[in-house]
Formats: structure tokens, C-alpha cells, sequence
């Protein structure tokens, strides 16, 4: 036998790795190749799309987002300028969790992490000159994603866009929020209110929007396998499908605007099987379940951004090299949208350098690579079928794991999934602090870096400046009618009338997104989930 | 490992990354210490009012957000207001190496960037605790030079 370097062979997520997969693999994971289809067919293994990117590249989006709406603005015509078709919108903390810029908790945060929007008059700022009819926008928003979505409409109405003719995407994923992200607000119950009543509201006036982005990213990020990854997003899908469906709700009147959102490591064959085996679960559990007459309401389309966590702080440059087999992974899996990172995000926000590099790699990938004139080009490959179906499988029985202990719902109120990740976080660690997974640059060619890497320095006055803005807002509003319509959203709230009108009425009378969810607190009150630790 | 340190670990701010908090608390824990993990979004006065009731040796910040300038201040002037000057501090995150100084200045004694391995801040607590005033309001200028 010849010696081998190492002596056992997995997966960055640790799945088993046969030096040679045959057709014999195959016929034992039973795979027969009448069961993959084509792309466009179900169960959508090799892509929702027959033709996929000959007929249409992927969107390419990158997340912006920092300092003002005005600063922010100018990066996204930046982008856009530059080839960029789509945009998405980063908050800052404040702005995700429902508080003013001048609220005391802010203090700090303001513009740090996305752009601070606190009224509509910043979100007036941040969109304009966009037309709002033409470009799409992702917002990464869940906790208040019905308050910003309700200004984003306001805004496109100013510039003559009625809601109907408005597109883009909220991520308003609070299951994920609890797991991993951090930012939510409310009790499970009464968010998942609230993300069914965005269902209802948006199937009838903003038909071109999806009113979610379920959410594997973070759980990744967070230190999830790729099967958790699958696993625990689907199971959360299926938790808003439930709740939908017992609103009352028709599953294909929502079901095709459900949106989802990956990650993609490092491990190339294993995440371009994720994606290939999500989409063929999503197919199954939908159809068997639900039944759907559209077959859109089935069909898994999906957002990726390449892993932030991949990242080193140690030469940054090597990031470049990384988030290019990332993103590859990401095409070849079949991808609707994607954002390649940073090469510097594990030191600080991108520059305009850096992120131009990041757009730049993935118009390389679409005009340069080849992987784009074909589809699904790694189907039939041995090795990427048993991936495909072994990731299937596995997430397959986790998700049933989830409805034993009552749903997602129920077993992040135990911490369960929580507790997972964090497990296999921790293990993640030891495997590199062993050296029995090695990493460029952290515990591998290793050496002194003598490249001084320009850090994206922030404007240290943009929270005096929100703060100015928001004291001259309250001074000149209308206060009984802020008061009025701040009234109507409490009544709303307590009563089950869908929350939506109340809302898109509270700001476009300047009701600011602080007081809107603090009065969405009197009535629901807020929560802590387990931490999993 | 000479005696087992009561050791809290929190989140000050908004921020809601918590993978490193939660790792480097495990592998503290897994040396022998004692640790209390607070969870997300605490205040400065909530994590101080936490350090005194735990009775804690150490206390490790971790911030992603970019706020560490305004969050870490605060706490380590709490602790020296309500007489808690023996307590030592360290944090982590992502923290540029041009924002450190300031923060040593306030009494901070590591900054551990990404990538640093966990038996680095057990060889830093080690030491720490030898290094006479290293607490946040005692008089040494000592701090750790990290290796991220």
C-alpha cells in the first residue's frame, strides 16, 4: 500500500472521503442517474433553470452598507457604475435592532457595521437618485424588516414606483436570528406574527418582493456543519410554511417568494453538493407535504455569500485566492445571486479597492472561467453525487431530529440547535489548534507580513450628525399625529389586525423605527434566547 | 496549570457575533477555570454588576462590531468606579492594532485578534496573575504583546 499523508480523509464538515468514488459508490447510496432529471425538472438537482446562465449570469450583489445613508448612497451608485446589478443594503446594529440612533444603546454602533436609518428622510437619502423601479434591493433586515420595508415602499412612491412595480428581497429570517445572528427583538410567537403578517400583506400589494431570506449564512458562520447548515435552514422554512399555512394562508400564495441564503466554504466539492442536495430536499419536503399547483412554490432559489469566516487577518491577500474557490463553488452549484467578500474583512469593513476586487472575481468567473456556459457542470462527477446524496440524507435526519424535539421553534427554545453549532464550532477549533486541519497563514506558511493593508477608516461624527438630524425631525413633526399613528400600532399589535398598513402609515407620518418598535415592545415585550455555551 | 480562575466572558454592545466568545470560553473552561458566558447585548453596568457577583478574577470582552473604542472604556472605568481595580481585563474581536494602545491605556492587558490560538490566552492569564498591579485600575503599564 502506498503511504498516504494523512490517515484518515473528510470533508471540511467531516463527511467521509473514499479515495476514488466508482459507480460502485453510486449503487450503493443508491443514486441512479434516472432520479437526477434535468435542470428545470424536478426535483431540481441540477438547477432551477433549464438554460440557467446562458440565458441569465446570477445577480452579482454586493453587501454595502456603513457610516451615513448619504455615504452609503454614493457606494451603491459607486457599484452600480461599475456593473453591479442588484443592490443590498447593510445596517448598522442600532437600525437592525429596532433603535434610534440617539437612543442610549447606540452609542457606539452608530454607522459602524451598515448605514444608520432611523426615519423615511434616511432612507430618502440612502435611495436616491435609484430608480426604484429598475434596480432590485436586498436588505438585511428581520426583527423591524416591516418598518424598513414599509420606508422602502414610501420612498419608491415619492418617485412615482407604486409597491406593485417594486422588487427585492427582506431577509426577515428571525428563526436564524435566535440560532446565531443575535439580532431579534420580540418573543418567538410574536415574531413569527409578525413575518406572517409581511406574508399576507405583500402576496396582495407588493407581489414582486420576497418576504424572506431563510438563512443558512450565519448558522455557518456561526460554526455549523455544511449538513446543520441544510438542515437547520430548511427546518426553519418549513416553520414559516407551517405558521403561514395555519394563518390561513394559500402555500402558493407565498411559497414562491420564499427566497433562501447560503454560505460557501472552502471545501469546494462538498458545498457545491450542498447547494445540489438543498435544492433536491427543498423539492421533496414541499411536494410531499404541501402539494403546491405552482411548481415555483417547490422550488429552492437561493442567495450565497462566500464565507466570512474563511478569512484570515494573516496575509490578507491570500483571501483573494480563497473567496475565488468559494465563489466557483457557488456557480457551479447553481446560484441565483451572489456576494463575494473582502479580501480584508477579517480586519476591518472593505475598502473601495477590496470590494472592487471582490465584483471584479466574479466577473472573471462568468466571462472567464467557462464554469457559466454550461449547466451544472459538475453533475455525473462520481465524487459530487455521493456528496450530493450523503448531504441529502444526513439533513434529512436532522430535520426530522428538529420535529421530534416540536419544530425549529420548540428546539431553539432549548438551545438545541445552539448547542450544536457550538459544538461543532468548538471542534473546528481543536481540528486547527491540532494542526489536523491546516490553515494559510494561521497554522501553515506561516511568515512575517510586511503588507500594510489599508483599513476603512469610518467618519467618527456620523452619530453626533444622526442624532442631530433625528432632534431636528422630532422638533418639527406633527407630534399628536406621531402619537396617533404610534397609538394605532399598539392597537394593531393587540388586537391581530395585520400590522403592515399601520405601519407604512406611522412612517410616513415620521414615526421613527425606534418608536415604532418600542411600541411594538409595550404590547409583546422582548426576549432572550439560550446562547448554547 | 497553577489554580483555577473565576473568569467571566461578555458581549458588551449590540453586537451579536458570538462564535469566539463562546469557543474561547469553552477552551477556559476546559483548562480548569471557572467561567461565566454572559450573552448577547449587555450593558457596561450589567457586565460589572456580573464580575462583582461572580466574585471574578478576569474579565474578556469581545467585540466584532467596531464599537470596542466607546464599549471597553466604559467598562473598565465602571469597574474602577465601584472599586472593582484588581479585576483584569483583556478582550478580543476584531480590534485594528491601531485602536490597541488606547485601550492598554485604559488598563486592558491583551487584545487577541483572529487567529490567536486559545493556548495563547492561557499562557497570557498565567502570566497576568504573576505581574504585580496588573488589574484595570492598578498602577502597571505591563500588557501582552499578542501574536494576532
Amino acid at each position: 500500500m502506498v503511504s498516504q499523508r494523512r490517515e484518515d480523509w473528510k470533508t471540511l464538515s467531516g463527511l467521509d472521503l473514499e479515495l476514488q468514488s466508482t459507480a460502485k459508490t453510486l449503487a450503493e447510496l443508491q443514486i441512479s442517474e434516472d432520479q437526477l432529471g434535468d435542470a428545470g425538472s424536478p426535483p431540481y438537482t441540477r438547477g432551477i433553470h433549464s438554460t440557467m446562465y446562458r440565458s441569465r449570469l446570477w445577480t452579482m450583489r454586493q453587501y454595502a452598507g456603513f457610516s451615513s445613508a448619504k455615504a452609503t448612497n454614493e457606494r451603491f451608485k459607486l457599484l452600480l457604475e461599475r456593473g453591479q446589478k442588484g443592490l443590498s443594503v447593510a445596517f448598522d446594529l442600532p437600525t437592525q435592532l429596532g433603535l434610534d440612533a440617539d437612543d442610549e444603546m447606540s452609542l457606539g454602533e452608530v454607522g459602524k457595521v451598515g448605514v444608520s436609518i432611523s426615519s423615511l428622510s434616511d432612507m430618502r437619502q440612502l435611495m436616491d437618485g435609484i430608480p426604484l423601479d429598475k434596480v432590485s434591493t436586498s436588505m438585511t433586515i428581520n426583527a423591524p424588516a416591516m418598518v424598513l420595508l414599509a420606508m422602502y415602499i414610501a420612498v419608491a412612491e415619492e418617485q412615482g414606483v407604486p409597491p406593485n412595480q417594486v422588487l427585492g428581497t427582506i431577509q426577515n429570517d428571525i428563526l436564524k436570528e435566535y440560532i446565531a445572528r443575535g439580532t431579534y427583538v420580540f418573543p418567538p410567537a410574536q415574531s413569527m406574527r409578525l413575518i406572517t403578517d409581511i406574508f399576507e400583506y405583500c402576496s396582495t400589494n407588493v407581489p414582486r418582493w420576497n418576504t424572506i431570506s431563510i438563512s443558512g449564512y450565519h448558522i455557518r458562520e456561526a460554526g455549523s456543519t455544511a449538513v446543520q447548515e441544510v438542515a437547520f435552514t430548511l427546518a426553519n422554512a418549513l416553520a414559516y410554511v407551517e405558521a403561514a399555512v395555519e394563518k390561513g394562508l394559500d402555500v402558493d400564495s407565498f411559497a414562491p417568494r420564499l427566497s433562501f441564503f447560503f454560505n460557501c466554504h472552502n471545501d469546494f466539492f462538498e458545498e457545491a453538493a450542498k447547494f445540489r442536495a438543498a435544492r433536491t430536499l427543498w423539492y421533496e419536503l414541499m411536494s410531499e407535504r404541501y402539494s403546491p399547483n405552482n411548481p415555483k412554490s417547490s422550488m429552492l432559489r437561493f442567495h450565497t455569500q462566500v464565507a466570512g469566516v474563511s478569512l484570515t487577518a494573516q496575509q490578507p491577500l491570500n483571501n483573494i485566492a480563497r473567496v475565488t474557490i468559494q465563489a466557483l463553488a457557488a456557480v457551479c452549484g447553481g446560484t441565483q445571486s451572489l456576494h463575494t467578500n473582502s479580501y480584508d474583512e477579517a480586519l476591518g469593513l472593505p475598502t473601495e479597492k477590496s470590494a472592487t476586487v471582490a465584483l471584479r472575481t466574479q466577473q472573471i468567473i462568468a466571462e472567464e472561467s467557462g464554469a457559466a456556459d454550461v449547466v451544472d457542470p459538475l453533475g455525473g462527477s462520481y465524487h459530487v453525487e455521493a456528496l450530493t446524496k450523503q448531504i441529502h440524507d444526513l439533513a434529512l435526519e436532522q430535520i426530522l431530529k428538529i420535529e421530534s424535539l416540536g419544530g425549529a421553534l420548540k428546539a431553539i427554545e432549548q438551545g438545541w440547535q445552539q448547542r450544536e453549532i457550538h459544538n461543532a464550532a468548538y471542534q473546528h477549533l481543536n481540528d486547527v489548534e491540532s494542526e489536523s486541519r491546516l490553515i494559510v497563514g494561521v497554522n501553515h506558511g506561516l511568515m512575517e507580513d510586511d503588507t500594510v493593508t489599508e483599513v476603512l477608516k469610518l467618519d467618527p461624527t456620523v452619530g453626533e450628525e444622526q442624532c442631530r438630524r433625528l432632534a431636528e425631525l422630532r422638533s418639527t413633526r406633527d407630534a399628536d399625529l406621531v402619537s396617533d399613528c404610534l397609538d394605532n400600532v399598539r392597537n394593531a399589535a393587540q388586537s391581530g389586525d395585520n400590522l403592515f398598513p399601520h405601519v407604512l402609515h406611522a412612517v410616513k407620518n415620521d414615526c421613527t423605527l425606534g418608536e415604532i418598535i418600542q411600541a411594538m415592545k409595550d404590547v409583546f415585550g422582548t426576549w432572550m434566547a439560550p446562547s448554547g455555551f | 496549570m497553577s489554580e483555577p480562575w473565576r473568569i467571566v466572558v461578555a458581549k458588551p454592545g449590540l453586537d451579536g457575533h458570538d462564535r469566539g466568545a463562546k469557543v474561547v470560553a469553552r477552551a477556559l473552561r476546559d483548562a480548569g477555570n471557572e467561567v461565566i458566558y454572559t450573552g448577547l447585548r449587555r450593558s457596561a453596568q450589567q457586565i460589572v454588576d456580573t464580575v462583582r457577583d461572580e466574585d471574578a478574577r478576569f474579565l474578556g470582552l469581545s467585540s466584532l462590531s467596531g464599537a470596542h473604542q466607546h464599549l471597553f472604556p466604559r467598562v473598565c472605568d465602571l469597574l474602577k468606579q465601584e472599586g472593582l481595580n484588581d479585576v483584569i481585563v483583556f478582550g478580543g474581536g476584531i480590534i485594528p492594532v491601531d485602536d490597541r494602545d488606547a485601550l492598554f491605556a485604559c488598563g486592558i492587558r491583551a487584545i487577541f485578534g483572529p487567529g490567536t490560538p486559545t493556548s495563547e490566552i492561557l499562557q497570557f492569564i498565567e502570566e497576568a496573575v504573576q505581574v504585580e498591579n496588573s488589574g484595570v485600575g492598578e498602577a502597571s503599564d505591563w500588557y501582552w504583546t499578542s501574536s494576532a
